[in-house]
């Protein structure tokens, strides 16, 4: 489908994509975190764009980080460092892990873009107070964006801006339903570029592409559900859309998520009604959370399991990026939910590469296997 | 003087008090089940004194994980909590707790049960989630304080936000213990924390002197009453007596090592199960631990606090300590401190465990490379964990270091 196409192409070349959007006269505003008030930068009428880190070489940071710091951090300070962000016009750190949280501070001192926020968000999400301190975080930012940029953020910008995420987040849901119901309808490595595809490209022109896409995958007739196993993957990014094609092979279907490139970034509606602002920092407090980040302390457990059974997952793999600290500590206790429910997982830990092909692949192979 | 005779002279003889006060301390915790008084365990940084003034016991995890390590206990532990599914990656303290947690294993046989769980994130993430795994296992109630963290400042709305919480932790600890929280009473506890952390300022002040009356080992030793027993009258006496030590020690001329040639700083926790080699190893080179960014910690934020209004201002002070503010700011306070103990080097630990203090280090030496032109060398480890640790490279490259140091001056 050609507006497929688009999407994967702006996933799998986003400085192309940046540096045609840029010429055309578009501010852009990186993050790297998918509670970033994106519709705030938008409304600003910036484009938000997430960053994966996409550096050939990695140890460009080595002269900042540790080797024990994730390579998702550490790619994205290389990309900087090595000029391949020269279209930002600024980036933004909400608070997410120690690790980001120390990235904020050296891309601070080692760039020099327009601007640059620091938009230091509660990480308890259950109190009144923690509610009202994530919106006075918010208003903050829509002023120092106001301020950077000379402009004013009305409410009725960032109203529609509200109504374009919901449209983008109401259709990656609804895809991921599609697939859920046939994964002959989509492949897993088409969905993924289409969800990283849409934290990258124009989000209007994003938002039109997914309903059309929806559209014509509901009319599509079904071709018959693949024999394969159904499987769900838990963790952080994923920036390898390999990894849905070697399920394949190994003979299983990614069905459903809970990344934040998946399930957590569309999750959650943002109430179109009354303060736009507020409306967000609901949101926040609403979808599904990431484990740096406290609602409950058995909260992440049970949304595991309740996400397996709703979509009938045979199993769980768990993607983390090695030295990612929120995830590995949670690992052991989601795992402890998925076995007393008798649902089987492996652990897969990677760097910015992908384990070899072969071992990978028998991996997989033992894992569905068991399954 | 034989040199037994000069060792002699330079032991502390207020470390066995020390200790004494430390046993009584962890007997009392260990038979708070009998003597009904309730345990919360609490992170390192975390505002305590409202815990004194409704009579809790405060137990410390890191404490007792900075006592595993200096038992040699860490590696095996760690190793116990991979096995339960912990990456290796993670925190040493982190793991070695939840290690124990489970088998009552390490030092004085575990930590007694808490009965709340206080998680003060000013020093990490890592804090939340241990806390969050031990409030699954003991099934207490968690009360979490959240210090948003402070990159260029503290802004009005972290401040409300704090000092809301504040009220959400008294009446979180009014629950649980079902008794009123005594205004009176907290206005002491706050006076005496104060104390307590002038008086460890002005020990670890002592450090100024020439030559230096202690170690920044002999700190790390020290530092236990200010982090456990904050807002006590015991720590006030305590700290009051070893001052009176420190001043005794520089008046009579002793210094912390025999010959005090070289002053070098130290950042980042220390190296638990190697404390006594590393000290060694540096006195070996006429080298003084003089100063270290990590016993500072626990005092560094007074200029936040109002004496008079203490329940309101340790908000802020609690919010903006070392670890939780940019590493620009990081910078700022170790160029202070270089002047201050007019050090001639300084050796980052660059501690897998704690990412943190760790990430920012080599921005933070090329700052000081630049203002003050200092060598600066690295020591990488896992603070409690030994298996991470590699004596050979270390032993050659304090060498290296040290040649550099002494050529300079
Ligand atoms: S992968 Fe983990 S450590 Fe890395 S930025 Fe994300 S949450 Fe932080
Ligand atoms: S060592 Fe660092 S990561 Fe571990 S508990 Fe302490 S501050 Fe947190």
């Amino acid at each position: 489908m050609e507006s497929i196409r688009e999407f994967i192409a702006a996933s799998q070349h986003p400085h192309a994509y940046a540096r045609a959007l840029k010429e055309s006269g578009t501010a852009i505003i990186g993050y790297l975190c998918s509670y970033t008030p994106e519709e705030i930068i938008h409304a600003a009428g910036l484009h938000p764009m997430r960053l994966f880190g996409s550096a050939e070489d990695i140890s460009l940071a080595d002269t900042h980080l540790q080797s024990y710091c994730c390579s998702l951090v550490r790619g994205a300070l290389a990309d900087v460092l090595a000029g391949n962000l020269e279209y930002l016009d600024g980036a933004v750190f909400p608070h997410t892990c120690d690790t980001i949280q120390r990235l904020s501070d050296i891309w601070r001192l080692n760039t020099k873009f327009r601007f640059f926020a620091d938009v230091v968000l509660p990480v308890k999400l259950t109190t009144e107070s923690s509610r009202a301190y994530l919106s006075d975080v918010l208003k903050k930012f829509r002023m120092d964006l106001e301020e950077a940029f000379d402009i004013t953020i009305t409410n009725e910008a960032l109203h529609d801006s509200i109504q374009t995420f919901n449209t983008i987040r109401d259709m990656l849901n609804t895809l991921y339903e599609i697939r859920s119901e046939n994964p002959s309808k989509i492949s897993g490595r088409d969905l993924h570029g289409i969800v990283k595809g849409s934290m990258i490209m124009d989000r209007d022109a994003a938002a039109q592409a997914l309903v059309k896409i929806a559209d014509e995958l509901r009319a599509e007739a079904a071709p018959p559900a693949p024999k394969r196993k159904r499987v769900l993957v838990a963790g952080s990014v994923c920036s390898h859309p390999d990894v849905y094609t070697m399920l394949e092979k190994a003979g299983a279907e990614v069905v459903w998520d809970d990344l934040c490139t998946g399930s957590r970034y569309f999750g959650g509606m943002i109430s179109t009604s009354g303060d736009p602002i507020e409306a967000i920092a609901q949101r926040s407090f609403d979808r599904l959370i990431c484990p740096a980040k406290h609602k409950s302390i058995t909260i992440r457990g049970e949304n595991l399991v309740q996400a397996a059974r709703e979509h009938d997952a045979r199993g769980v793999i768990f993607l983390q990026l090695k030295f990612c600290d929120p995830h590995s500590f949670d690992y052991p206790y989601l795992k402890e939910f998925l076995d007393s429910q008798h649902i089987p997982s492996m652990l897969l830990e990677v760097e910015d590469q992908l384990p070899g092909e072969g071992q990978l692949l028998t991996r997989f192979e033992t894992f569905v296997h068991m399954l | 003087m034989s040199t037994q005779e000069q060792k002699n002279k330079r032991k502390f003889r207020s470390a066995g008090r020390m200790r004494e006060i430390m046993t009584e301390y962890y007997i009392e915790a260990k038979s708070a089940s009998q003597t009904g008084k309730p345990v919360a365990w609490i992170t390192s940084g975390g505002p305590v004194e409202p815990l004194i003034v409704m009579d809790v016991i405060p137990v410390y995890p890191e404490n007792y994980g900075a006592m595993i390590g200096a038992s040699h206990m860490g590696s095996d532990l760690c190793a116990k909590a991979e096995a339960m599914g912990y990456s290796m990656d993670l925190c040493s303290y982190a793991r070695a707790d939840i290690a124990c947690a489970l088998e009552n294993g390490g030092p004085i046989g575990g930590l007694p049960k808490p009965d709340m769980l206080v998680c003060c994130n000013n020093i990490c993430g890592t804090v939340l989630k241990w806390y969050e795994i031990q409030a699954r296992y003991f099934n207490v109630p968690l009360f979490i304080f959240d210090t948003p963290f402070c990159h260029t400042g503290f802004s009005d709305a972290a401040r409300t936000y704090v000092r809301k919480q504040i009220d959400e932790y008294i009446d979180f600890l009014e629950t649980v213990c079902r008794k009123k929280f005594d205004l009176d009473k907290s206005i002491e506890v706050g006076h005496r924390s104060i104390q307590g952390q002038r008086l460890w300022q002005k020990v670890l002040d002592t450090a100024t002197h020439k030559p230096s009356p202690m170690t920044a080992f002999d700190a790390f030793f020290f530092l236990a009453l200010i982090v456990t027993l904050r807002g006590t009258q015991t720590v006030v006496d305590y700290y009051t007596e070893l001052l009176d030590e420190m001043n005794e020690r520089i008046e009579q001329g002793i210094g912390a090592i025999e010959n005090e040639r070289y002053r070098i700083l130290w950042d980042n926790l220390p190296i638990w199960y190697r404390l006594k080699w590393l000290s060694e190893k540096f006195a070996s080179h006429d080298a003084c631990l003089v100063a270290d960014t990590y016993t500072t910690a626990w005092c560094g934020t007074m200029k936040y606090i109002d004496e008079n209004n203490f329940i309101d201002s340790m908000a802020e002070a609690y919010t903006r300590i070392y670890l939780n503010i940019g590493v620009d700011e990081m910078a700022e306070s170790v160029l202070g401190m270089i002047d201050k103990y007019e050090v001639d080097g300084v050796v980052m630990h660059s501690n897998r465990s704690c990412k943190p203090y760790s990430f920012g280090q080599y921005d933070i030496q090329q700052i000081i490379q630049k203002e003050k032109g200092l060598p600066c060398m690295m020591i990488e480890s896992h603070m409690v964990d030994e298996r991470s640790f590699s004596e050979s490279q270390v032993d050659a490259r304090i060498d290296a270091f040290m040649e550099i140091v002494s050529q300079r001056k």
